[in-house]
């Protein structure tokens, strides 16, 4: 049972976090807002891991994974409300319908020079919001089956998404109960994953394509490989998605939501699970705030300037601003500072020293003491 | 002996810049042979097209397979010639820099690895016995070279010999039947490149390997080798023993110019 | 109105915004031609350089002489801001891996689409400018050709002259073509790499500026996301026809405007990015290094 340590480490730590959230949850310490950021959270870190998968650990930068949620998101959206699926299968669809998205995006264009790889899936992306935006258009011009018309709602957007429970009141709690153990097994996947001979192929990919070619490494096979299983958990991130959110609508998978996954990827580190995990939830819940608070905190900076400079006058409309794109200034400026003073993030390739101590792979542990 | 590897007529067009013109090689089975010339001869480019690097202007490579019969495998993609049997290293060391040096030799074993993807992942029976295997062949392998004490360090903080011994060993782990080196010895004290003769001839022998090497270092050449063939200008001006070469008027012209020949 | 018709005015429209695409395309082209950096705040440029016109224009109104100080501001305004982006944020970056670059790249552009919405003069709302009709409308049979798609046409052409006649004969022109070439051969042969780059993004930038202040007469209504679309679609230009090739950024953007205008007058508006995205998975698959590239292999 040797080579399941990590595993059960993580599995077991896994389980812990969740007793003690769900204790919180249950105890009502945790409110429901918290808990519903906490969810948020998790399906960032789902979908920013999978970026990790192929922009950090195999070197191929990915600038479309909003994208992929989307199609994910509308998919099960779309099962569960067309279809009338239950909710697992639904889920899983979700994915495997993004993992077919992936591979079809990905065998033309993972031949190709990496950068070139980020504009073809921005490109993507877009074509996929649009896409949803048109979909009746596009049935028209293209398949000429006028009997799915309606499906995605187009601008309008895709409402009445049956949620993880039948009682609205107690979604969020019934949303957590399927997410978490989703990101946990995401989380070990891409752990195992990395791992084993595929893995170390997927990093020798990422350090010196033209050396691993050399050594026998298929690099379009492994790229494709790592594209397809990227695509699948990022479009699981976007089936959760649906049924917790209950409404999808195309301008929420935009670039700037693609550049999200980027920046958590890179804070954390590329090629390192622990610092994406971190990264995902600090972000979320930094953005969180900033979305809640800047506009008043910005228009009572704006307000205690105004009266430091012209005491007397009360705020006029002219001068009120919207501090909303804070957030959005702060994100770009975290990724040109990274990038030019700790291009590493927080963690580099590295992995959380507990975690690596404990999950240290027991064939090593055996070399190490012949 | 049988004749394992036979390029005919390989060219390598860069634009208007012909790079190799009207290469020919026979490699028979055990053979150790150098490829030699100045700077820009076209020596790697030579090297490029045998391994799929690049794809020759024209030209076929033969390679014979295990049934004894031979096919072309010019143009085919690197890693699939790598499959059929035909390892190098590279003259600028491109080792996997972040990573260890044990995992470095296991990305040659990757094609070889007996468990899939999904068995990796579930980690399945299969994946532990693999692993535990191919720790202990490379460890086996980086102790020829000495540097089996440091398989856990990263790649890119062995000092610049061992460095390229890792090359040698990364090459060595994919199982091939053909050796390609270059300039195995480039950047080595006279003392390192003797030891590295040395184990050029106790691997050859020891993985009964066909070897062609590139080589600017006289002694080494001219030491192990049993057959020179000698570049300039992507032509080849010559071939035969080390001591013809050595003697040959051509071959000093190209190295030492037009005087050396007169002097 | 007839199929023929149709074509010629849908064709005149195309060539007027493949112009502006260019325009932008080159920019991008003449940067990943000198330090192989997909420059993905370049569309922002375009943004700011049709902000800057728009406050001439809001400021002193439509005259000849408003419409010269909006162009000549726009350039100013974005080369000043393309050489600082470069030296401040690129240039740290200019030997770390080029997915590195790549990243910066991306934080400057979001940083420029948002950070100006947080001033209060411009804000996080569209604004609109009723261009007034500077010339009648010219009509042809049912074709009827509005000259200020001409005029932009016209403009986005001779630019592209003067941009090829100081690539090729001027000194500053020649050190950009060494330096792409091979940047520490250029170093060693005494020629100023820092220079040479910054000189190149100024060229990029000033086409963008212009390229903003053609594109907001030509679409009056701005935000500062405004460049997104247009830059991400010079890009395609770029590559459509060939990435590090003037020639073919000027080619790809004349493309891939009449693509764009065929589509919205032969099947749908709505599809026009998809066609525009399909083009370039199309060139990528049949030549990855487009119409008139050439195809650079990489030392081993």
């Amino acid at each position: 049972m040797k080579q399941f340590r990590p595993t059960i480490l993580i599995a077991l730590v896994s389980a812990l976090g969740f007793i003690i959230l769900e204790t919180l949850i249950q105890v009502r310490v945790l409110d429901d807002y918290t808990l519903q950021i906490l969810c948020i959270a998790g399906i960032n870190v789902l979908v920013a891991l999978s970026l990790n998968l192929i922009s950090g650990f195999t070197g191929q930068l990915a600038l479309g994974h909003a994208g992929f949620m989307a199609v994910g998101a509308y998919t099960t959206g779309i099962l569960l409300v067309q279809a009338h699926w239950p909710l697992l299968p639904a889920l899983l669809g979700g994915g495997l319908m993004t993992a077919l998205f992936g591979m079809l995006i990905g065998m033309p264009t993972l031949r190709l020079r990496g950068d070139y790889l980020a504009i073809v899936t921005l490109g993507f992306g877009e074509i996929i919001r649009v896409a949803i935006n048109n979909f009746d258009e596009i049935l028209r011009w293209v398949v000429g089956k006028p009997d799915m018309a309606g499906w995605t709602g187009g601008p309008t957007g895709l409402s009445g998404i049956p949620g993880y429970d039948v009682n609205i009141m107690v979604n969020n709690p019934a949303a957590f109960l399927w997410i978490y153990p989703a990101v946990t097994l995401a989380v070990l996947l891409v752990m195992n994953l990395i791992r084993s001979s595929h893995g170390r192929a997927l990093i020798a990919v990422r350090e010196d394509e033209i050396s691993a070619q050399a050594m026998g490494v298929n690099l379009f096979g492994m790229k494709l490989t790592s594209f397809t299983i990227s695509a699948f958990l990022a479009g699981l991130g976007g089936a959760l998605y649906a049924p917790f959110i209950g409404y999808l609508s195309p301008p929420g998978f935009d670039f700037l939501r693609s550049v999200f996954f980027v920046i958590i990827v890179v804070l954390g580190g590329m090629g390192s699970i622990t610092g994406t995990v971190i990264a995902g939830i600090g972000l979320t819940f930094l953005q969180e705030f900033l979305r809640t608070n800047a506009k008043d905190a910005g228009n009572g900076l704006i307000k205690l300037v105004q009266q430091s400079i012209f005491p007397g006058t009360l705020s006029s409309g002219a001068w009120t601003v919207d501090l909303v794109p804070l957030s959005q200034v702060l994100f770009g400026l975290i990724l040109i500072l990274l990038m030019i003073f700790r291009p590493g993030g927080l963690m580099g390739t590295r992995e959380l020293p507990l975690t690596r101590l404990l999950s240290t792979p027991w064939w090593r542990k055996k070399a190490a003491h012949p | 002996m049988s004749r394992l590897l036979h390029a005919q007529n390989l060219v390598m067009q860069f634009g208007g810049l012909r790079a190799v013109s009207d290469f020919s090689l026979e490699l028979a089975e055990g053979e150790l042979v150098g490829l030699i010339g100045p700077n820009g001869a076209g020596k790697t480019t030579v090297f490029n097209m045998l391994t799929g690097v690049y794809a020759p202007t024209s030209g076929t490579i033969r390679l014979q397979n295990a049934t004894g019969t031979d096919e072309n495998i010019a143009g085919l993609l690197p890693h699939k010639i790598t499959r059929k049997g035909v390892a190098r290293t590279f003259q600028n060391i491109r080792l996997f820099k972040s990573m260890s040096v044990w995992e470095n030799v296991s990305i040659a074993r990757h094609s070889h690895v007996p468990y899939n993807l999904a068995q990796g992942v579930l980690r399945l029976p299969p994946f532990r016995k693999a692993e535990i295997q191919l720790k202990a062949e490379i460890l086996e392998l980086l102790a020829i070279f000495k540097i089996d004490n440091k398989a856990e360090f990263q790649a890119s903080n062995l000092p610049y010999g061992e460095q390229r011994k890792l090359e040698i060993v990364r090459a060595l782990a994919s199982k091939p039947r053909i050796l390609l080196l270059d300039e195995p010895a480039a950047g080595m004290n006279p003392q390192e490149t003797l030891e590295l003769m040395e184990l050029i001839r106790f691997i050859k022998e020891r993985f009964q390997l066909t070897v062609l090497l590139i080589e600017h270092d006289m002694s080494l050449v001219m030491g192990i080798c049993e057959r020179l063939l000698v570049l300039d200008y992507g032509r080849t001006i010559a071939s035969g023993l080390p001591l013809e070469i050595r003697q040959n008027p051509v071959v000093i012209k190209a190295y030492l110019g037009e005087d050396a020949v007169h002097a | 109105m007839d199929i023929l018709s149709l074509f010629f005015q849908q064709l005149i429209n195309g060539l007027s915004k493949g112009g502006i695409y260019a325009l932008i395309a080159l920019g991008y082209t003449m940067v990943y031609g000198i330090i192989k950096l997909i420059n993905f705040a370049h569309g922002d440029i375009l943004m700011v350089g049709a902000y800057i016109a728009y406050f001439v224009f809001a400021a002193w109104g439509f005259t000849t002489g408003t419409v010269f100080l909006a162009v000549l501001l726009a350039v100013v305004g974005s080369v000043l801001l393309g050489i600082s982006i470069e030296a401040t944020c690129y240039r740290p970056l200019r030997s770390a891996p080029r997915i590195n670059a790549l990243i910066t790249a991306i934080g400057v552009s979001i940083f420029l689409e948002n950070f100006p919405r947080l001033i209060p003069a411009i804000g996080p709302n569209y604004r609109d400018l009723t261009v007034p009709k500077l010339f009648e409308t010219i009509h042809f049979g049912e074709v009827s050709i509005d000259p200020l798609k001409l005029l932009t046409l016209v403009v986005s052409l001779l630019l592209m002259v003067v941009l090829i006649i100081i690539v090729d004969y001027s000194k500053a022109g020649k050190a950009m073509r060494a330096v792409s070439y091979d940047m520490g051969a250029s170093a060693l042969m005494g020629i100023s790499v820092n220079r040479t780059v910054s000189f190149t993004f100024a060229l990029g930038s000033a086409l963008a500026g212009i390229g903003g202040v053609l594109y907001m007469l030509n679409f009056p209504l701005l935000d500062t996301y405004m460049g997104i679309m247009p830059g991400l679609k010079a890009f395609v230009a770029a590559v459509l026809g060939g990435i590090g090739s003037i020639p073919g950024a000027i080619l790809g953007g004349l493309i891939l405007g009449i693509a764009e205008a065929m589509t919205a007058g032969f099947i749908s508006s709505k599809l026009m990015d998809i066609v525009v995205f399909g083009i370039l998975i199309l060139i990528l698959l049949l030549k990855p290094s487009g119409l008139l590239g050439v195809h650079r292999k990489e030392k081993v």
